[in-house]
């Protein structure tokens, strides 16, 4: 879960999130604000990771090794590298496997992740459209990067490389992916989750954990929000328990129409 | 022979990788989301994972009480890294309200080797066993232990060695993941137990 200071974090751990993201804005405030949006201040980092147990993730500029590296002496435990943040190489992704520190990062398609886990990234997320609390462009993006790894199953050998080259991945990734049907590493989703209704859906098509941006901190009542994601996380199967953390849960943060948008951050990161 | 059925908590954590290393030494596996699906089960695993977000689903679940229950009644359970947490009698450096089923008499410090950036594998040798591979991610370490747990593994991480396996009576606690690994002896051996 996003969150901007020690209150929300420790809202985020009570109500059972795995992790918190520190950030200075969350992603619709730095949609509406515009600027350079750029790593946040150690200090607030800090502060975060004083307050809660579960791991803390911070957010890094596409391309900006230097501020990695101020995330990785900071003893933060992931780094996202981040699509959010406005890019500082327009051509290259950190280099990875410099450091020992984990890196989560975004993709759209099936090719994108494996770039990114050529790179080094230990975990791949769903980009979807952050900050918009609409989910459709999260939903497009699992469903490519599973339709794609399918057609990779179902490729004879001579198909492979031709694939590869259309994906623009690195070949040994490809032909693990047509052997075990799946990602080497895992994937979650993030963009647009507003509601416990949003986590079920990316759950059931194959996310293995949500990332939830705006979605808490901006809806009526985040505490209920929040628990009610996590609970619908966990038993997004059983569409009772779905229903039940639903009910009477307040108004979910206002959505955007991506036909409205002026800047779709998705398409940063290639 | 009945078949062993062994549940493994499905809350929260690396449960997928549980569950395909117990169905690959042939138990009957079922993952454990409520509290009907806890009663038939033989066995327990308790996954790694975060141990605050376990604990709270284990509430909202209504999962909490029977298992309390059953612990008490000597269900076989094998608790890995957060698992080994909600085992432990005593939690240092949790959240002020943290809670565990107090089921195996070690005090534990959560991230006790330190932050995800102190992760590391390293070989562990175990007693019976020989040596398997160890995962520690942001790893519990036990502190101090009671004369009635057995210590089945030792590990120096630089700071003195403590335990790393542990047993009492049907209870077992690991502080790192097997199950993230090739070998499934530690799965073998608390299956061997059931």
């Amino acid at each position: 879960m996003d969150v901007v200071n020690p209150e929300q974090a420790k809202i985020a751990e009570d109500a059972g999130a795995v992790a918190v993201m520190a950030l200075e804005r969350v992603p619709s405030d730095i949609r509406r604000d515009g600027g350079v949006a750029r790593m946040s201040d150690p200090q607030m980092i800090q502060e975060i990771q004083a307050t809660v147990t579960i791991p803390v993730m911070a957010k890094a500029r596409i391309g900006h090794f230097a501020e990695a590296q101020i995330l990785q002496a900071l003893d933060v435990d992931y780094i996202d590298e981040s699509e959010v943040l406005t890019p500082a190489d327009e051509d290259n992704h950190i280099d990875k496997w410099g450091f020992t520190v984990p890196f989560v990062c975004g993709a759209t398609n099936l090719g994108e992740a494996l770039r990114r886990i050529g790179e080094g990234a230990c975990l791949i997320r769903s980009k979807g459209e952050a900050g918009t609390g609409n989910v459709v462009e999260a939903v497009r993006h699992l469903r490519t990067i599973n339709a794609q790894m399918r057609r990779l199953v179902t490729a004879d050998e001579a198909e492979i490389y031709r694939l590869a080259k259309d994906l623009q991945a690195p070949l040994p990734l490809v032909l693990e992916v047509a052997q075990t049907g799946a990602l080497p590493v895992p994937m979650f989703c993030a963009g647009g989750i507003s509601t416990p209704a949003d986590a079920s859906l990316v759950m059931q098509l194959g996310a293995q954990s949500v990332f939830v941006g705006s979605g808490i901190f901006k809806s009526e009542d985040p505490q209920r929000m929040a628990r009610a994601i996590v609970e619908a996380t966990t038993h997004y199967q059983d569409a009772s328990v779905v229903a039940k953390v639903s009910t009477g849960l307040g108004a979910a943060m206002r959505g955007s129409e991506m036909a409205t948008l002026d800047q779709r951050l998705a398409e940063r990161g290639w | 022979m009945v078949a062993l059925r062994v549940g493994v908590l499905a809350l929260q954590g690396d449960v997928r990788e549980h569950v395909a290393m117990l169905s690959a030494i042939g138990v009957d596996v079922v993952a454990v989301r409520t509290a009907e699906q806890l009663e038939d089960v033989t066995g327990l695993v308790i996954p790694g994972g975060e141990s605050t977000t376990i604990a709270r689903l284990l509430e909202t679940s209504g999962i909490r009480p029977l298992l309390a229950t059953r612990l008490g009644e000597g269900l076989p359970v094998l608790g890995t890294c957060a698992g080994l947490i909600l085992l432990s009698r005593t939690i240092l450096d949790g959240r002020a309200d943290q809670w565990s089923f107090a089921t195996i008499d070690v005090d534990v410090r959560r991230n006790g080797f330190g932050r995800q950036i102190a992760s590391f594998e390293t070989m562990i040798e175990v007693d019976g066993l020989g040596s398997v591979p160890g995962v520690f991610i942001r790893a519990p370490k036990i502190e101090s232990w009671s004369e009635s747990v057995s210590v089945l593994a030792m590990h120096d991480h630089g700071s003195g060695s403590t335990p790393v396996l542990v047993r009492q009576g049907n209870a077992w606690g690991c502080s790192f993941h097997p199950e993230l690994t090739d070998n499934d002896q530690i799965h073998r051996l608390f299956v061997e137990s059931l």
